[in-house]
């Protein structure tokens, strides 16, 4: 195994171990999500997301590290986002999430992992269609919320926080 | 508020600030390490391993495909990381006794019955049209959503609104409906 091969390796022990912990990997806390009548994930997620932002803030500040955005393609991001949840409510998992169940015994995950393998087969196969209609419609680039909206990180940042925290609240309020 | 769920998992504020610690240090490790920053993803590990099995029987068909040839198809980190959330996920529901043989998800099965065949229908379909979505998006919940969001790229929040968006209605529609 190479260095690049054994730190993805180790670096994904730990995020299926705390994805398991978090009881995130279940068909049901997902589609619970969709239901709005069990938000553990989004407790999970947007948890993750509150402190890892103030990190690779900090750490793409001081140019240790270097952000990648995703292109802000509209089609793509519009169309492929609405059909990724069609069938994720469908299918109960995500991707990452539907090799972790595998991993704690909901073995019926294979299916969900052979129809994404289907699925990347046929978008490859796809891909120079799509690449000369959808993607070509409006790209904005690979764009971030702060330069978009011309304010500080920091303030995006503190509103999230904010933002999120409600939504916090909110979930504990209703026991959700 | 508790430190522990019901059966014995982690609260889940917890576990997910934990996985924003893990985020922040695998960024760092990756730039130290690799010389290139990497972040948490995982839906292009499926257009690698769907490139690996087609290989198997045309090799030239993956060769001269653009889209593989783009992803480059090979067994990298993120593939490795994709296989470690495997073994992650087994030491922490057997350390907990959470581990479950299930072949057909609760849920599933109050809305279409016990059958496997119509569960492996369903994942299939969902899952196939689910992978579909998430590579013209250019990433999944954990590198458009987890990922994106964290970075505070513009891509991320709209990917992540669309996918639940998306996941809401039909969810409603498919297991909201009281069984007859």
């Amino acid at each position: 195994m190479t260095a690049e091969q054994g730190l993805g390796m180790i670096t994904g022990i730990l995020f299926g171990f705390l994805l398991q912990k978090g009881r995130v990997l279940r068909f049901d806390k997902q589609v619970g999500a969709m239901l709005l009548k069990d938000m553990t994930i989004f407790k999970f997620m947007l948890s993750a997301i509150l402190v890892g932002m103030i990190g690779i803030l900090i750490l793409s500040n001081a140019k240790v590290i270097t952000l990648s955005h995703k292109p802000m393609n509209l089609g793509a991001v519009l169309i492929g986002g609405g059909l990724f949840g069609i069938g994720w409510a469908i299918m109960g998992f995500c991707p990452g999430t539907s090799i972790g169940a595998l991993g704690e015994g909901r073995w019926h995950a294979v299916f969900a992992i052979l129809g994404m393998l289907t699925g990347a087969a046929i978008y490859a196969e796809l891909y120079p269609t799509i690449k000369s209609t959808i993607l070509t419609w409006k790209d904005f680039g690979k764009i971030g919320l702060p330069e978009t909206l011309g304010v500080s990180p920091w303030i995006v940042v503190v509103a999230l926080w904010v933002i999120i925290l409600g939504f916090f609240v909110w979930f504990e309020k209703k026991r959700l | 508020m508790k430190w522990k769920t019901d059966d014995g998992g982690w609260n889940p504020y917890l576990a997910g600030a934990l996985v924003g610690l893990l985020a922040v240090a695998s960024a760092f490790a990756t730039t130290k390490i690799l010389k290139k920053t990497s972040f948490l993803g995982a839906s292009t590990t499926f257009v690698r391993a769907a490139g690996l099995i087609e290989k198997t029987v045309a090799a030239g068909h993956v060769t001269a495909n653009e889209y593989f040839t783009k992803e480059k198809v090979r067994v990298d980190w993120q593939f490795m990381l994709v296989l470690g959330i495997l073994i992650g996920a087994l030491v922490g529901s057997i350390s907990d006794g959470s581990f479950k043989l299930e072949s057909v998800p609760p849920t599933w099965e109050k809305r279409f019955g016990p059958s496997i065949i119509k569960r492996a229908i369903g994942a299939i379909v969902g899952g196939a049209v689910s992978m579909i979505g998430a590579r013209m998006a250019d990433g999944c919940p954990s590198g458009n959503g987890l990922s994106g969001m964290m970075q505070l790229s513009v891509s991320g929040f709209v990917a992540l609104a669309m996918f639940f968006g998306g996941g809401l209605i039909v969810a409603h529609f498919v297991y909201g409906r009281r069984p007859s």
